[in-house]
C-alpha cells in the first residue's frame, strides 16, 4: 500500500465536494455555511501541504499557513456577524438576510 | 505498510466527518464533528512530514474556532429544526452537482499527479536530520515570505478589530467613567457663586 499524491488529492477533493454540497443542502443555517466554508479551506490546505511534500518544497506549507490565517480571520468576522445579526433579527434564517442592505 | 493503514484510516474518518458536520440535525454536533475532521486532517498533515502545520491546526482550529463556533451555536437561541427546512427539497440538486465536481476534480488530480510537476516525484520528501520541519518554516517564512507574513498579522489585527466593532453595544442607562470630562472641569464650570441678600434667605427654587 504505497501512498501517493493522488491519494492526498482525491482526499481533498472529497471534502471540497463535501464542503460545497453542505452550502447546497444548508441555505438557511449560516452557521453550517460557515463550517461548510473552513472544510473548503481545509481541503485547499490538505491539497498545499501534499503538493509541497511531494515536490520537496516547504513554500507550500507557508501558503497554508497564510490560508490557516485567513480562515480563522473570516470565522472570527463572519460569527461577529452573524451574532449582530441575531440580535438585531432574533432569528439566524440566511433568506431574510436581504433586509441588511442599506 | 503501515503508513497506508495510517493514511486510509485518517482519510476515511476526515471525510465521514466532513459528511457528518453537513448532515447532522443538531448544529452542536456538527461542530463536534468538525472537531474531529480537523483533527484527522493534522494526523493526514503529521503523515505529509508537515508536523508544524498540523500543531497549528490542531491549536488554531481545535483550540480557537471550533470553541468560538460552540460558542455562538450555544449561545444563540435559535430554532434549528425550521432552519432545516428545504433539506430535502435542494438534496437532488447538490448531490448532482457534488457529484459532477467531484468526478471533475479527481479526474484533475490524476491527470495532475501523472503529468504535472510532481510526476516524476517518487514520494513525500524524506525529513532532512540537518533542519527540522519548523526550522525549514522559518528560514523560508522570515526571508521570501515576510512581507506577506507582516500582510497576515495586518489581517488579523482588522479581523480582530471588526469583529469587536460589530459586536460592541453601548447601554443607554450605564454611566461610565470619562477621564475627558473630568480633567476638563475647572471651577468656572464646576461652580457658581450667588450673592443673597441679607435676611430673605435662599428658596429651594433659587438653586439650580
Amino acid at each position: 500500500m504505497v501512498v501517493t499524491l493522488q491519494h492526498y488529492l482525491a482526499v481533498a477533493a472529497i471534502l471540497f465536494t463535501i464542503g460545497v454540497f453542505g452550502i447546497f443542502v444548508n441555505r438557511k443555517n449560516v452557521i453550517i455555511i460557515l463550517m461548510s466554508i473552513e472544510l473548503i479551506l481545509l481541503s485547499v490546505n490538505i491539497n498545499f501541504v501534499a503538493f509541497s511534500a511531494y515536490l520537496n518544497d516547504v513554500s507550500g506549507q507557508v501558503m497554508a499557513m497564510f490560508v490557516l490565517t485567513v480562515a480563522a480571520a473570516e470565522a472570527a468576522v463572519g460569527l461577529a456577524i452573524l451574532v449582530t445579526f441575531f440580535r438585531n433579527r432574533g432569528d439566524i434564517a440566511v433568506d431574510h438576510a436581504s433586509v441588511m442592505k442599506g | 505498510m503501515l503508513q497506508g493503514i495510517a493514511f486510509y484510516v485518517l482519510a476515511a474518518v476526515t471525510v465521514i466527518g466532513g459528511l457528518l458536520v453537513v448532515t447532522a440535525r443538531n448544529p452542536v454536533h456538527s461542530v463536534l464533528w468538525l472537531i474531529l475532521t480537523f483533527f484527522s486532517a493534522a494526523g493526514l498533515f503529521v503523515l505529509l512530514g508537515a508536523e508544524f502545520l498540523a500543531m497549528l491546526l490542531v491549536v488554531v482550529y481545535v483550540g480557537a474556532v471550533a470553541v468560538l463556533f460552540l460558542f455562538v451555536v450555544m449561545m444563540l437561541d435559535v430554532d434549528f429544526v425550521r432552519l432545516r427546512e428545504g433539506f430535502a427539497k435542494y438534496l437532488p440538486l447538490a448531490v448532482i452537482v457534488a457529484g459532477v465536481l467531484l468526478a471533475e476534480m479527481v479526474m484533475i488530480s490524476l491527470v495532475v499527479a501523472q503529468g504535472g510537476a510532481a510526476a516524476a516525484s517518487t514520494g513525500p520528501a524524506t525529513p532532512n536530520p540537518d533542519a527540522t520541519n519548523v526550522e525549514a518554516l522559518g528560514r523560508v517564512l522570515y526571508t521570501d515570505y515576510v512581507y506577506i507574513f507582516q500582510a497576515a498579522g495586518i489581517v488579523l489585527l482588522i479581523a480582530m478589530i471588526g469583529a469587536i466593532v460589530l459586536t460592541l453595544r453601548h447601554k443607554p442607562n450605564v454611566k461610565r467613567q470619562d477621564v475627558g470630562r473630568q480633567v476638563g472641569r475647572d471651577r468656572n464650570k464646576a461652580m457658581e457663586i450667588k450673592s443673597v441678600p441679607t435676611g430673605t434667605g435662599v428658596k429651594p427654587e433659587d438653586l439650580v
